[in-house]
């Protein structure tokens, strides 16, 4: 950094206007955001939507087709990285492995010129609880205490802002929560402004303060993590951000408080401040997990939405729930989560079942119904492992 | 399913055993011919270089003796063209590596992105190996020559003396050793900077590295195992080189090196034992000074 001192706190960052062309493709189209200082913020998108782009934009790395970059008020647009008041946790750490795990969090430190680095430095390792392998080579490390040392770092630097592109990604599911709880306390203790990037909706949740959920180089929506989840604006959020069940139908009534969609001929009511629209072709939904699955014909109830009778064709538990998916004609397939209260299945494949939620619970997108088809599900590879093995085993089980 | 069981089962039981008789037979033909063709000539040289001369014998008889006195003699006589080989050898090193650094960081890190770019400059390195090295270096001798267009063009320029010469000076010794090790330096580099991650380079710009900085901490550090086996195979040939040096080609009455000393004694003056003594005397040196090297660059690992 220029001034060669800590910064005092963290600083917001705001981005004016950016795009960002590349030869053949545009990575970012018009983004403009700004994140307060002192936040947990992270950008969460599937691989290709611009997230990290936007993440290198910041720390220099890549120069903007259009646009301005500011760090605490500061247009850094035109500055190089080492000039900028940022640091970043590399997606693959880039330890330098030439150097000693001491060195590498030192080395930021002595390129500015301040007074004890190392100890400086040790204290950043005892922050990540590291510092008894500070005479290591980052080879000698596992991947999680690398990612450990990647944070120390950056961290050492008090940079006002801190940019952390998927660093948990290369991690285990274990050592990666452990590691968000790590990080979360580790930004509440040192006060900095972090921007995490990741395609994980569930780190992102877990870890932020605020959310922007980024597709196609845009910002679909921005706001806190419940926020997001209970009222998704479209149906990419509604699908990236855990899942839901859609249903697209035409506004047949409104009244002050709500709006009625006819969905294949079932009146479905949604709160009007919870719907986007409120007229013509609009697209409503519903979190899997406030469904109720009812084995019997629901009583008529103004405060409830039923959809019926459907065939259960899948049944999976999962532990603390069990997922079921129904179809019901000419509505199509709905997922429901139930949790398990009590041992065994409520229902089994091909039983004829109802669902029912609280119209509170429902939301309206404000997606045109065209121009939002079926969003597949960014499976991560976590999950495809797991289906393989599971194809694999109940093959393995026929055979 | 029981075949196979059994066969495993064999293999391990037989496994360490087999394969070291494998690998010994393996081994069996480089052992020998280093046998031959180094260890044997090496004893003799030792040997020869401890000769003295029969007694009223004629120029170029010798008998087995103990003579320790020849390496005191050579190093007396000739003590100027070792120290100069060395010099010239480290010059040329040091101007080779500082031409190949650039080029190789260009093939090896900027040209990534262009593999058509990347194996066309990679050809042009190496193409020049086509050509014989005497060839090349004779060329040189008639470009850098007094009526060449280069030196006349400098004269008429004034950027030379008239009655100056380039061929014949220890510059153009220089310069012949340079160009010609020039490939044994940008490939090793080639092959380190080909490796080197580059966002480890990011990494350094966003530590508050300025791009210098960045260089001397952490690319010189990453490719130090090109520059050491760079600088090794320029340095070796280098001090032992005698078509350089040599009258017949860059070289003039001023610039003789210890090859060319070890050849003259040899072929001219039939001094064997003298030549003997210096090829010990530039062997053992190479091998200090090489060691010595290795060990503060830290890559002891390459020897």
């Amino acid at each position: 950094m220029a001034s060669g001192a800590f910064a005092e706190s963290g600083a917001d960052l705001e981005l004016v206007g950016i795009q960002k062309r590349f030869p053949g493709f545009t990575a970012i189209e018009h983004l403009d955001l700004t994140i307060p200082a002192g936040s947990f913020f992270a950008l969460l998108g599937p691989s290709g939507c611009g997230k990290t782009t936007t993440l290198r934009l910041v720390a220099g790395l890549e120069d903007p087709t259009e646009g301005r970059v500011l760090i605490g008020g500061k247009d850094v647009t035109k500055l190089k990285p080492y000039q900028r008041p940022v640091n970043t946790v590399f997606q693959s750490y880039a330890l330098f492995p030439h150097m000693t795990v001491l060195e590498n969090v030192a080395f930021g430190l002595r390129r500015r010129h301040i007074a004890d680095p190392l100890g400086k430095a040790h204290e950043a390792l005892r922050l990540v609880e590291l510092d008894h392998l500070a005479t290591r080579k980052p080879q000698q490390l596992s991947g999680g205490q690398q990612q450990r040392v990647a944070l120390a770092r950056a961290v050492v630097n008090r940079p006002a802002l801190l940019l952390l592109d998927e660093p948990l990604g290369a991690l285990d599911l274990k050592l990666r929560r452990q590691m968000q709880l790590e990080l979360k306390s580790i930004q509440e203790e040192v006060g900095l402004t972090f921007v995490h990037v990741t395609h994980d909706q569930e780190e992102a949740m877990t870890m932020a303060d605020t959310v922007a959920v980024m597709n196609k180089g845009e910002i679909e929506q921005l706001g806190a993590p419940q926020e997001l989840y209970e009222l998704p604006r479209t149906a990419f959020v509604a699908n990236f951000l855990g899942q839901s069940n859609l249903f697209t139908g035409k506004v047949t009534g409104t009244t002050s408080s709500a709006i009625t969609v006819d969905i294949e001929g079932v009146k479905i009511i949604v709160p009007s401040k919870r719907a986007q629209r409120h007229t013509g072709e609009v697209t409503v939904g519903v979190r899997p997990e406030k469904l109720h699955l009812l084995l019997k014909a629901p009583k008529v109830d103004s405060s409830v939405n039923v959809l019926g009778p459907g065939r259960i064709i899948d049944v999976s538990f999962s532990g603390v729930s069990t997922q079921y998916i129904l179809t019901i004609p000419g509505i199509g397939k709905v997922t429901v989560f139930q949790q398990n209260m009590s041992s065994g299945p409520l229902a089994h494949e091909g039983s004829e079942v109802w669902v029912s939620w609280d119209v509170e619970h429902g939301f309206g997108l404000a997606d045109e119904p065209a121009a939002s088809p079926k969003f597949s599900a960014d499976t991560d590879t976590a999950t495809i492992a797991l289906q393989k093995k599971q194809a694999l085993m109940s093959e393995l089980e026929e055979a | 399913m029981a075949f196979g069981a059994f066969a495993t089962g064999v293999a391990r039981e037989q496994g360490p055993r087999r394969k070291s008789r494998i690998a010994l037979l393996l081994l069996l033909p480089g052992i020998l011919y280093l046998m031959l063709f180094f260890l044997v000539p090496l004893i003799s040289l030792v040997l020869t270089s401890l000769q003295e001369p029969i007694p009223n014998g004629d120029i170029g008889e010798y008998q087995t003796a103990f003579r320790w006195e020849n390496y005191a003699d050579v190093i007396g006589t000739y003590g100027e063209h070792i120290l100069r080989s060395f010099i010239y050898a480290i010059l040329a090193t040091i101007f080779a590596l500082l031409f190949s650094y650039p080029l190789a960081y260009f093939i090896g890190v900027k040209a990534r992105r262009w593999p058509l770019v990347q194996n066309l400059l990679l050809v042009l390195v190496i193409a020049p190996f086509f050509i014989s090295f005497l060839l090349r270096t004779l060329a040189w001798k008639s470009i850098l020559s007094d009526e060449g267009f280069v030196i006349s063009g400098l004269k008429a320029l004034s950027l030379m003396a008239p009655d100056a010469h380039f061929t014949g000076t220890a510059a153009s010794v220089i310069f012949g050793l340079t160009y010609n090790f020039i490939p044994f330096m940008t490939l090793p580099l080639y092959s380190t900077l080909e490796r080197l991650d580059t966002r480890l380079l990011e990494a350094g710009g966003d530590l508050y590295a300025n791009p210098a900085k960045t260089f001397f901490r952490v690319t010189i550090p990453l490719s130090m195992s090109g520059i050491v086996s760079g600088v090794l195979l320029t340095f070796i040939p280098a001090a032992g080189d005698y078509i350089n040096a040599s009258r017949n080609f860059l070289g003039g009455s001023g610039t003789a090196m210890i090859g060319n000393v070890i050849e003259s004694n040899f072929l001219v003056t039939l001094n064997y034992p003298a030549a003997a003594a210096l090829s010990i005397i530039l062997m053992a040196v190479i091998l200090v000074m090489v060691t010595a090297y290795v060990k503060r660059s830290g890559t002891e690992d390459l020897l």
